[in-house]
């Protein structure tokens, strides 16, 4: 019945040129090459042109291979059975089990209309606390953890994730070294989460085309689970090699690039993925949790910059600790009201005395006189540092609470603290 | 209207259609694609020989070459009409609770509503009287809109004189009931309704002049109102990286500013900050009226992952339905956020007309339309002797939070205030984040020249000492200026920032700001005498924290007052003036 076309009359990086009728615009094909079978994506149309990105890369293909329309877009099943299952960006299983055909969602769907959307009210409890106290994780956020290559940032994700409250977790893996992979599989493994996952892994050795379907498998998946009232956290590492990838294609695609090679889409695109985060009204939500590596540890840098005006916030994850500034819920509001009376003065005061830490550690490089504040501050700072900051610290949110009070009994005078007096009588500890 | 042309898909390239056409087009006309049972509206934005290049305003998935696209000869319209006060619309207008209603949660493509409700029913009252001769704009009738009087007017698009043939009885319509029919000099004859369409993309000038905007328009953020004033139908931009402040100084700007109608425009932002308009915006009071902060609002949302071509529109759609209340003799604030989506949408679509990229691949066009957008604010005297006016305040993201990338300097250009909000003083928690340095406005302040001299003096002078100590450290400055970098830190803190969440603290009124802004400058005025810095320190500190509580009490209160004498004793316990 589809007509099989033979005339392919350009390649050019990952993307094909066929003379083709009645295709339609973002519609999928199979390219038949002496390297197997690949999928591929119309990208433009031209006249009788039709112009294909090809999934596995066109290494390999000949002016004479066969070209089939599939006449429909991109799909991935949206069954239950996908729970714990392992796809690769093409939606291809990789963990050797049969494919999925039942219940097939287009991928890349249509945006939430914002009149469905409700403002986010859930805290997610995730142990940490840099992000429970300082930072708190709403549901429904969208939030990048912003670092460098070489810090512990997938370490972080999986944690997180292992202690997120929620129904069901998908992983979008774009560029992941195989190791980290592995330690993925493995961590989800291990604390038994793996039966209510999802995984898309594109590996650093996989064809570039699929990296950039990741995002939207994931998050299609997420959103159906989601409508039937599901709470998804949706991992997301890494967007810079998202990025990468597309400015590879815009490149082979003659685009006029706009800033530091990357297409002028960037932030339409990122945006459309990020946006994917919801709470509905009357049904489930979706937390998309990213990481973004910094190039040269540069936040200016288009990736990292175009993110933080779309995500509401990031985490610095820096020499293996979130920073506390540059890091920023912007949901936090929305929660840390309801929590604990003190959490607000808490995470305020600490915070502030920490600034202060800092600036009194640059005086004291530069030589100036310590005064006895100044060491104060000298003790406080080096306490916070081993009990909220560090990694390796897990414990519940109230806990935190107490031994930021603890911390600061230790160091200062109730006055200091500047925090308001009837706080103080409930919870500064007596020694 | 003609018969409208007709073409066919040859080309689809990301949201650009290439069509070829056999009868005419119309530069920027609406056209729509057909890809199977639905209809895509699209905009032409190019014509070559035979073919046009159209953008959609939706996704074009599946459309394939060869399929039919209809003409319509209509320019990209709005609805003007009765109505359209407490809607939320996206880009083209098309009111998205009615959207939910029908389509859920998903924003289905190919969908369009009427904007305005049909069968709802208005109170016309008449004032044009059979014979009367009419021109653009001239009234026919009004309605009672919420709070407003809601003139029905002659259609801006008519030109010439126009005679009331019949003019419809007091009484209840719907929007599309025709209220009046009238004659042109010529003989013809046309019947209206309560709603005329205008094109969005050209302004309406239907007024006798501008006049050159000079009054403050209180925001009662005491740093703009202060120190960078907006002026009532002047133009202002707030640009500042990520995490600034930019939105919740809107927001802020939108729940507190005196204005009579607020349009939000949320171009291509966070779908999150909308929802929390949308949903808080019915139970916030308006101060001045008493109703709910909605009954006075617009909000047109076209969020980031909207498509890109109605975020394109949804500027203008905001800017054209301010200038339909302004021609009713209302004060209209437009706030953006953020313009700098907006001109990416130019340049994405730019990208694929391959035309020739200016600076970071901007269209070379951006600064005139630019300047074209911030030129339809102003204040206007309208051809019945009253006044009305639109400003405009565009927040701009500039990628790396660099001033110098071509969408800030072209909006630096064209509006009357830049109030630029700093990274450093973000970080510092110091809100609203707008640099009393780095910013400016040419217009008038709330309180006057001589004080706000002293002001900014201040300000600098304790700037520059605050640098010298971090080279020479504490002890190497001197105690006087030492006490002018205190008095510097106390007006920021006391008067600069302000916490926009407290209901008290979050709005100060011209009245107050004059009032507090003079107890300031007695500090900065007096000369006070310490024996140490840290003395120096820990007094500015208690009087600082005195003033902080003076500014959550109600203004001219009992504890206001109390708090007022504390703090002239405090003042009085370290002045050396006599």
């Amino acid at each position: 019945m589809r007509k099989v076309y033979h005339r392919i009359i350009q390649i050019a990086g990952n993307v094909i040129t066929v003379e083709a009728e009645n295709v339609g615009y973002n519609e999928l094909a199979e390219v038949k090459s002496s390297r197997g079978v690949s999928l591929a994506q119309v990208i433009r149309l031209q006249d009788n042109k039709v112009f294909l990105q090809v999934f596995a890369g066109s290494r390999g293909i000949s002016t004479g291979d066969e070209v089939r329309f599939l006449q429909q877009p991109m799909k991935v099943s949206a069954s239950e059975n996908l729970l714990g299952r392992i796809f690769t960006g093409a939606g291809v299983p990789r963990d050797g089990r049969a494919p999925l055909q039942d219940d097939m969602i287009d991928i890349g769907g249509p945006s939430v209309n914002p009149a469905k959307r409700i403002i986010p009210k859930k805290m997610i409890r995730t142990g940490i606390p840099m992000i429970d106290v300082f930072n708190t994780l709403v549901e429904s956020q969208k939030i990048p953890v912003f670092s460098i290559a070489g810090e512990p940032y997938n370490k972080l994700l999986a944690r997180i994730a292992m202690q997120a409250e929620v129904d069901v977790i998908i992983l979008g893996g774009m560029g992941l070294k195989y190791d980290d992979y592995l330690f993925f599989k493995n961590t989800l493994d291990e604390q038994g989460a793996l039966s209510r996952s999802v995984m898309f892994i594109h590996t650093a050795s996989d064809p570039v085309v699929e990296c950039l379907l990741v995002p939207d498998m994931a998050l299609a998946v997420a959103e159906s689970f989601a409508l039937k009232k599901k709470r998804v956290l949706v991992l997301l590492t890494d967007m810079t090699n998202f990025a990468d990838a597309m400015k590879e294609i815009a490149i082979t695609m003659e685009q006029i690039p706009s800033n530091r090679g990357y297409p002028g889409d960037l932030y339409s695109q990122l945006a459309s993925r990020y946006e994917k985060a919801v709470d509905f009204d009357e049904a489930g939500s979706i937390t998309i949790l990213a990481t973004t590596t910094m190039p040269g540890d540069d936040v200016t840098h288009p990736i990292p910059d175009n993110t933080g005006y779309i995500t509401e916030g990031q985490f610095y994850l820096r020499g293996g600790r979130i920073e506390p500034f540059g890091s920023l819920s912007r949901l936090k509001q929305q929660v840390n009201g309801h929590t604990r009376s003190d959490h607000r003065a808490i995470m305020d005061t600490m915070i502030r005395l920490f600034a202060d830490y800092r600036e009194t550690l640059e005086k004291q490089s530069m030589g100036f006189q310590m005064s006895t504040w100044d060491s104060k501050l000298l003790k406080y700072g080096a306490l916070f540092e081993s009990r909220m900051m560090d990694l390796s610290v897990n414990i519940p949110l109230e806990e935190a609470l107490d031994l930021g009070w603890k911390t600061l009994a230790e160091c200062f005078d109730k006055t200091e603290t500047g925090i308001k007096s009837d706080l103080v009588e409930q919870f500064w500890p007596i020694k | 209207m003609l018969e409208c042309g007709k073409g066919r898909v040859v080309g689809v390239n990301g949201n650009m259609l290439t069509v070829e056409f056999d009868t005419k087009v119309t530069q920027n006309e609406v056209a729509y694609a057909v890809a199977g049972d639905v209809r895509l509206k699209s905009e032409v934005i190019r014509v070559r020989g035979n073919r046009a290049d159209l953008q959609v305003f939706e996704s074009t998935a599946s459309l394939k070459v060869g399929d039919p696209v209809e003409f319509t000869g209509d320019l990209l319209s709005v609805d003007l009409g009765p109505g359209l006060l407490t809607k939320v619309y996206d880009g083209l207008q098309n009111p998205l609770n009615e959207l939910a209603e029908q389509t859920g949660f998903f924003l289905k493509r190919g969908v369009y509503l009427p904007a305005l409700d049909t069968a709802a029913k208005w109170d016309f009252t008449p004032i044009a009287k059979i014979g009367d001769k009419l021109k653009a704009g001239d009234k026919i009738g009004s309605v009672p809109e919420g709070i407003f009087k809601h003139y029905i007017m002659l259609p801006f698009s008519f030109h010439g004189e126009w005679e009331i043939v019949s003019v419809n009885q007091p009484g209840a319509y719907a929007v599309n009931d025709v209220i009046a029919t009238v004659k042109s000099t010529s003989g013809e004859m046309k019947n209206l309704t309560m709603v005329q369409k205008w094109p969005v993309k050209i302004p309406i000038k239907c007024y006798k002049e501008k006049i050159l905007p000079e009054k403050t328009l209180i925001t009662q953020q005491r740093i703009i109102d202060t120190l960078f004033p907006v002026a009532v139908g002047g133009t202002f931009c707030t640009p500042g990286p990520f995490g600034a402040g930019k939105t919740v100084l809107q927001h802020a700007l939108s729940k507190f500013a005196e204005a009579d109608i607020v349009i939000i425009a949320a171009c291509g932002e966070r779908a999150g900050e909308v929802v929390e308009i949308l949903r808080e915006f019915p139970h916030l009071e308006d101060p001045k009226t008493g109703k709910s902060l909605m009954e006075r609002s617009i909000i047109i949302c076209n969020t980031s992952s909207m498509p890109v071509a109605a975020r394109e529109a949804s500027v203008y759609t905001a800017v054209t339905l301010a200038e339909y209340y302004r021609q009713m003799g209302l004060n209209c604030l437009l706030l953006a956020d953020s313009t700098s989506r907006w001109a990416q949408a130019l340049r994405e679509m730019s990208g694929r007309l391959e035309e020739i990229p200016g600076e970071e691949a901007f269209p070379a066009y951006l600064e005139s339309l630019i300047a074209g957008f911030y030129e339809r604010a102003g204040l206007v005297k309208l051809f019945d002797g009253a006044s009305g006016s639109i400003t405009i305040g565009g927040s701009v993201s500039p990628a790396g939070g660099n001033f110098e990338e071509p969408v800030t300097q072209a909006t630096l250009k064209v509006v009357g205030a830049f109030l630029g909000l700093s990274r450093e003083r973000s970080d510092a928690r110091r809100f609203p984040a707008i640099h009393p340095l780095d910013s400016w406005s040419h217009y008038k302040s709330v309180v006057s020249d001589d004080k706000l001299r002293k002001a900014r003096q201040t300000l600098k002078r304790g700037t520059e000492v605050n640098q010298m100590m971090k080279v020479i450290g504490e002890e190497g400055t001197n105690i006087d200026d030492f006490q002018i970098y205190l008095k510097s830190e106390f007006l920021d803190y006391v008067y600069l920032q302000q916490n926009t969440f407290d209901r008290v603290d979050g709005a100060t009124s011209e009245e107050r700001q004059r009032y507090v802004f003079d107890k300031v400058l007695k500090v900065i005025d007096t000369k006070f005498s310490f024996e140490d810095k840290d003395k120096a320190r820990r007094f500015f500190l208690e009087l600082r924290q005195n003033f902080t509580e003076w500014n959550y009490m109600e203004f001219q209160g009992e504890k206001f007052k109390k708090q007022e004498a504390a703090i002239e004793a405090k003042i009085k316990e370290r002045s050396t003036n006599a």
